[in-house]
C-alpha cells in the first residue's frame, strides 16, 4: 500500500500535533455518540421529538453528516464492485452499462415510500429501518455517477501501461492497486466530491417525510427544518441554513480539499500543470508529526499486511500457469451463465410485474390518460426552469469564465451554491408566494430552479474557460463583436458544456419536482399540478397505485426526454461542435 | 549455441467485421539463440509490433508456436522482459518503486529488492535519481528507468520495441552506446536481445543479425548476418554497404509487388501520404535531378524511414518515380509535374490518379453514373471495408478523398457526408 501514503517523511512534534490529536479524538467520540442513536426502538405509529433549541443542532447536524458519509462509503463500495466487474465481464458489462444510464436518469425520490417500507420490514422496531431508508436515498444520489466515472477510468487505461502490468506478471490484486485504483483516482476523487454535494438535497429531502399517512422525523437537520416550518419558526429556519452552509464548508475544506491536493500525484500527464490545487489542511497535516508516526506504526504495517495476505492468497490461486486472457474454451460455460441468468431474472420479475399489471389494469385508462397530462406539466417546468436558468447563467458564466482571475475565484463558490440543498431554499420561498398569492403553477418553477441553475452555470463556466485564447485574438482582429461574437465564437464553444449542464440540470428538475411541485408552509399548502405533486400526495396518502402510476409515468417521460433530446444534442455537441 | 527462443510457422490474423480475416503475419519462422543480438526491421505497419507481442506472449498467435528454452508457451513468456517505445512508466511511482515492480513476483524479501534495484538502478546510471518521479525527468533518463525495470528481473531475452524513437538523437544515440557497452561488456545476464526497429543505421549499429519483414501481411523476406566488428563506424564503407543492402531489400520486394497489383486492376493499399507532402517530396527530387541512392535521399531530407518509405511508394504508384535497386529518379510525368504551375500539377495529378488507381476510376464513374451527381460516403465506405475490413478501409478512403480533393475530380461535405463530382468533371 506504499503508494497511497508514501510522501510522508520524517516530522517533528510539534503543537499543531496536539490539535490534530484532539480533533482524531473528538472525531471518533462524536462518531460513537452519534452513531448509539441510529439503532433505537421504533414502531410504526412513534413520533419522533425534533427539538427547535438551536444547542440541539450541532447534535442533528452530526447525525445528518453521518449519513452521508456511510451512503458515501457504500456509494464507493458499489463503486468498486459494479464498476470492476462492468468493466472485466464484457457480456456483463453490456447489461449493466445501459442499466447504470437507466439508474442515472429516473427520479430516485419517486421510490422513498418504497424503501422506506422495504427497510422497516427488514429492521422491525428499530429506527434502523428508516435510518437506512434514508442512506440509501442519498446512496442513489451519489453512487450512478462515481461508477461510471469508475468504469470509464478502467476502460482507458493506456494500452502500454496495461501491456507493462502484464508483462510484469500483475496478479488481478496488484494489478487493481498499482494500476486501475491509481489510474481512477482523480475521476474519483472529482467525482466523488460533485455526487457528495448532489447527495445534501437528498439527505434534506429523505429525513423528513410522510409515508403512507405518518409524518417520521429522523433526528437531522432536515427534519430539524422540516418541524421548524411546520411551527412556522423563521429563525430555526435561519439556523438550520446556516449551519447546513458552515457543514458544506467544513466538509469541503476538511475532506474534499485535502483529497483533491493529495489526488494530484495519480496524474498521468507526464508535465507539470501550472496551477496545482492547494490546501491549508493537508498541509498541516503532511507536515505533522502525529500523522507521520500513525502512517509508520499503525496505517502501513495494516496496509503491508493485508497486502500480503491478499497477495499471497492470489498467488496460490495461480499455481496453475498463465494462459492468454481470452480463450475460446469457457465460450459455452458463458453463454450457458447469460441464459440461466436471463431465465432466472425473468422468473424473478414474474410475479411484481405480474401484480404491476394488475394495478394499472384496475386504475384504468382514464386515470393513466391523467397522469401522464400530469407528466407533461411537470416536463414543461422542468423545460421552462433550464430555459430561465440559462438566460442568466449563460451571460454571466461566460462573463467569469473569460476572466482567469474572477473564474479561478468563482468556481469553488459556484460548486458551493450548487451543493447547499436548493430544498432547504424552499420554505422561504413559500412564505413569499403565500405573501404576495402567487399562482404556484408558475411559482414552482423558481423552485426547481433554485437546485439546478448552479450547473448550468459551473458548466458554462467551465466552456468559456476552455476558448482558446488564439480564437478570442481572431475575433478581435477580425472586429467581431456582439452578437456575432457570441454567434461566431461563444455560443458554439461553449455549447458542448452546455448540454453537459443541461442534462445534469434537468435530472436534477425531474426529482425537484416531487418535492418542489408541494410545499407548505404553517397551516397553507400550496400545490401545483404535475407528476410530482401527483407522487408527493400519493406517498403521503399510502395510494400505491397512484405511487405507481405517478413513478412509471415519470420514469417513462425522463427515459424518454433523455433518448430523444439529449443524447442527440449530446452526440451533436460531441462531434460538431468540438473545440480541440 | 543452443536456441533459447523459437518460434515455428507464426501466422497472425485479426478477425474484423464484415470482411475475411485480414493476415498481418504469415509463416514466421526464427529463433534466437544464446548471445545473439537480432534486429527485426520492416516498414510501419508491418506487424514487427504484434510479432514482438507474441514473443513476448502478451497476444497469442492464430497458428504456430513460441517456445523458451524448448517449451511451448501457453501465456506471458517467462523468460523474457520488455522495453516499450512509450517507456509505460507508472507516474505515481518513484523511479525506485518502478524498477521494484520488476521484482514483484520474486519470491524474495522487500530489503534484497530495494538492494537489486539499486544496483540496476546503478548500472543504468541512475544512482541518486531513485526517489524522483518519471515526470521530473527527462525522456532518456526515463526510458533509463524502463530499462532498469525489464533488466532487474533478470530476463534470459531483452524485448526492445522500438525502444530508442520515441527519444530525440542525441539522446538516443546516447543511450544506445551505453545499452551495447552493458551487453558487449557482459554487465548484465541477458542472453540475448530482440530489438525491433524501423530504423535501418540503429540495426546495423546495434545488431548481430538483423531479419527484414515484407509489409502486409509480413513474412521474412531476409535474414542478414552484419559481421562487423564492435566497436562499429557508421561512415566506414562496410557499415554503409549493409545499410545500402538493407534499403534496396525494403524497398525493391516492395515496388514490383504494387506494380503487378496495378496490372491485376484489384485495389490496393494506398501509401498514407497527403497530396501536399508528395508534391514537395518531387519538387526535392526535380532539384537534385539525377538518380540518387534511397538512403543517401533519406539522410539528406533527415528522414525517417516510417515517414520516407510511404512518400517513395505513394509517388512510384503515380508513376511519378521510377525505384530500382534502391535507387529513385523522377520519370517524364515526375519532371513534368514538378515543374507545371498549381494549376497545371492538379491536372498531372487528376490524370495519373484516373490511369493509375482502379478505385478513383469507379468513384468517379459512379457518381457520374447518377443523376444528382453524388453520393453518401457510406457506400464507398462500405466498398473499401469489403476490401481491407473496416478500419483500414475508412482510412484508405479518407486518403484518396483528399487526393480527389485536390485533383478537383470530387467536392465533399463533412457535415451532410455526401461526396460530390467537380462540375468540371
Amino acid at each position: 500500500m506504499e503508494i497511497f501514503t508514501k510522501s510522508l517523511t520524517k516530522r517533528r512534534f510539534s503543537f499543531t500535533d496536539i490539535i490534530i490529536i484532539a480533533v482524531i479524538f473528538i472525531i471518533l467520540y462524536i462518531i460513537l455518540k452519534l452513531s448509539s442513536g441510529m439503532n433505537i426502538p421504533f414502531v410504526q405509529g412513534d413520533h419522533l421529538n425534533i427539538d427547535l433549541s438551536p444547542l440541539m443542532l450541532p447534535y442533528y447536524a452530526g447525525r445528518s453528516l453521518l449519513r452521508m458519509f456511510i451512503a458515501f462509503f457504500f456509494s464507493l463500495l458499489f463503486t468498486f464492485i459494479y464498476g470492476y466487474i462492468a468493466a472485466k465481464v464484457k457480456t456483463a458489462g453490456s447489461v449493466m452499462v445501459p442499466v447504470l444510464d437507466i439508474l442515472q436518469s429516473i427520479p430516485v425520490l419517486g421510490f422513498l415510500s418504497a424503501t422506506i417500507i422495504a427497510f422497516m420490514a427488514a429492521f422491525p422496531n428499530s429506527l434502523m429501518g428508516v435510518e437506512c431508508a434514508s442512506i440509501f436515498a442519498i446512496f442513489t444520489g451519489q453512487a450512478w455517477n462515481m461508477t461510471f466515472s469508475f468504469y470509464h477510468s478502467l476502460m482507458t487505461i493506456p494500452k502500454d501501461l496495461e501491456e507493462a502490468g502484464q508483462m510484469l506478471h500483475f496478479n488481478p490484486w496488484r494489478r487493481f492497486i498499482s494500476l486501475e485504483l491509481p489510474i481512477s483516482a482523480i475521476g474519483l476523487i472529482w467525482n466523488g466530491m460533485m455526487s457528495f454535494g448532489g447527495g445534501w438535497f437528498f439527505l434534506a429531502a429523505s429525513e423528513a417525510i410522510s409515508v403512507l399517512g405518518e409524518d417520521i422525523h429522523l433526528p437531522g437537520i432536515g427534519s430539524y427544518l422540516a418541524v421548524a416550518v411546520e411551527s412556522g419558526n423563521v429563525q430555526a429556519m435561519l439556523y438550520a441554513m446556516l449551519v447546513m452552509l458552515v457543514m458544506i464548508l467544513l466538509v469541503d475544506q476538511l475532506f474534499w480539499r485535502p483529497l483533491i491536493v493529495w489526488g494530484q500525484r495519480f496524474k498521468l500527464e507526464f508535465s507539470e500543470a501550472k496551477e496545482q490545487p492547494d490546501s491549508f489542511v493537508y498541509n498541516v497535516l503532511y507536515r505533522s508529526f502525529i500523522m507521520y508516526w500513525l502512517y509508520s506504526h499503525i496505517f502501513a504495517p495494516i496496509g503491508i499486511f493485508f497486502n500480503r495476505c491478499i497477495l499471497w492468497f492470489f498467488d496460490r490461486l495461480e499455481k496453475a500457469p498463465h494462459t492468454y486472457v481470452s480463450i475460446n474454451a469457457g465460450y459455452f460455460v458463458q453463454r450457458g451463465c447469460k441464459v440461466f441468468i436471463a431465465l432466472f431474472l425473468l422468473y424473478e420479475l414474474y410475479a411484481p410485474a405480474k401484480e404491476a399489471v394488475f394495478m394499472l389494469y384496475d386504475i384504468g385508462f382514464n386515470d393513466l390518460y391523467q397522469a401522464f397530462i400530469m407528466g407533461l406539466y411537470t416536463g414543461g417546468r422542468v423545460l421552462a426552469a433550464l430555459f430561465l436558468g440559462a438566460l442568466w447563467t449563460i451571460p454571466v458564466g461566460v462573463k467569469i469564465g473569460l476572466n482567469p482571475r474572477l473564474s479561478a475565484k468563482m468556481q469553488p463558490l459556484v460548486q458551493i451554491a450548487a451543493s447547499f440543498p436548493a430544498n432547504m431554499l424552499f420554505p422561504f420561498f413559500t412564505i413569499l408566494f403565500v405573501e404576495y398569492h402567487v399562482n404556484f403553477e408558475y411559482g414552482s418553477i423558481l423552485l426547481m430552479m433554485m437546485g439546478t441553475q448552479w450547473y448550468i452555470l459551473f458548466n458554462v463556466i467551465a466552456g468559456a474557460m476552455s476558448i482558446p485564447n488564439d480564437l478570442i485574438e481572431a475575433t478581435e482582429i477580425f472586429e467581431l463583436s456582439g452578437w456575432k461574437k457570441w454567434k461566431s465564437l461563444i455560443l458554439p464553444s461553449i455549447f458542448p458544456h452546455l448540454v453537459t449542464g443541461f442534462i445534469t440540470a434537468s435530472g436534477g428538475a425531474w426529482n425537484a419536482s416531487i418535492i418542489s411541485e408541494l410545499v407548505s408552509w404553517k397551516k397553507y399548502t400550496l400545490t401545483a399540478s404535475g407528476i410530482g405533486a401527483y407522487i408527493s400526495t400519493a406517498t403521503s396518502a399510502g395510494d400505491w397505485n397512484g405511487i405507481l402510476v405517478g413513478i412509471a409515468v415519470m420514469c417513462i417521460l425522463v427515459v424518454l426526454i433523455n433518448r430523444f433530446i439529449w443524447h442527440r444534442l449530446y452526440y451533436m455537441a460531441q462531434t460538431k461542435y468540438h473545440v480541440d | 549455441m543452443k536456441n533459447l527462443l523459437e518460434l515455428k510457422e507464426i501466422n497472425k490474423t485479426f478477425k474484423i467485421k464484415g470482411t475475411s480475416d485480414s493476415t498481418i503475419l504469415e509463416n514466421i519462422n526464427l529463433h534466437v539463440k544464446e548471445g545473439e543480438f537480432l534486429a527485426v526491421l520492416g516498414p510501419s505497419g508491418s506487424g514487427k509490433s504484434t510479432l514482438l507481442r507474441i514473443i513476448a506472449g502478451l497476444i497469442p498467435s492464430s497458428s504456430g508456436t513460441v517456445s523458451y528454452l524448448g517449451k511451448e508457451i501457453k501465456g506471458v513468456n517467462p523468460g523474457v522482459a520488455m522495453v516499450f517505445q512509450s517507456f509505460a512508466l507508472f507516474p505515481w511511482l518513484t523511479v525506485l518503486e518502478n524498477v521494484m515492480l520488476g521484482l514483484e513476483r520474486k519470491k524474495i524479501s522487500v530489503e534484497y529488492k530495494r538492494e537489486k534495484s539499486m544496483q540496476v538502478l546503478d548500472i543504468v546510471g541512475l544512482d541518486g535519481f531513485e526517489n524522483a518521479y518519471p515526470k521530473e525527468l527527462s525522456g532518456g533518463m526515463r526510458q533509463r528507468v524502463g530499462i532498469g525495470r525489464a533488466l532487474v528481473s533478470e530476463p534470459d531475452i531483452l524485448l526492445m520495441d522500438e525502444a530508442f524513437s520515441a527519444l530525440d538523437v542525441l539522446t538516443a544515440e546516447n543511450l544506445r552506446r551505453d545499452l551495447l557497452e552493458l551487453w558487449l561488456d557482459k554487465k548484465i545476464p541477458t542472453k540475448s536481445i530482440v530489438l525491433i526497429t524501423h530504423g535501418i543505421e540503429e540495426a546495423v549499429y546495434m545488431a548481430d543479425r538483423a531479419i527484414i519483414l515484407s509489409s502486409g501481411p509480413a513474412t521474412i523476406i531476409k535474414n542478414i548476418d552484419i559481421s562487423l566488428p564492435r566497436w562499429r563506424d557508421r561512415k566506414s564503407p562496410e557499415f554503409l554497404s549493409y545499410v545500402d543492402e538493407i534499403y534496396s531489400i525494403m524497398t525493391k520486394k516492395k515496388i514490383p509487388m504494387t506494380e503487378m497489383l496495378v496490372q491485376t486492376k484489384k485495389d490496393l493499399i494506398i501509401p498514407s501520404v497527403s497530396a501536399g507532402a508528395l508534391t514537395g517530396f518531387l519538387e526535392l527530387l526535380e532539384d537534385l535531378n539525377e538518380k540518387i541512392d534511397l538512403y543517401k535521399l533519406a539522410d539528406r531530407f533527415l528522414m525517417d524511414m516510417e515517414d520516407f518509405l510511404p512518400l517513395i511508394e505513394a509517388s512510384a504508384l503515380l508513376h511519378f518515380t521510377k525505384v530500382t535497386e534502391g535507387d529513385i529518379e523522377l520519370t517524364e510525368h515526375g519532371v513534368e509535374f514538378a515543374r507545371a504551375t498549381v494549376l497545371e500539377r492538379k491536372k498531372l495529378f487528376r490524370q495519373q490518379l484516373l490511369e493509375h488507381i482502379p478505385f478513383v476510376q469507379k468513384m468517379i464513374n459512379i457518381l457520374r453514373s447518377k443523376s444528382n451527381k453524388q453520393m453518401n460516403i457510406e457506400f464507398f465506405e462500405e466498398l473499401q471495408s469489403q476490401t481491407f475490413g473496416e478500419e483500414i478501409g475508412q482510412k484508405q478512403l479518407e486518403l484518396l478523398i483528399g487526393w480527389e480533393r485536390y485533383a478537383e475530380l470530387i467536392e465533399y461535405d463533412d457535415n451532410k457526408e455526401i461526396v460530390y463530382l467537380e462540375q468540371s468533371v
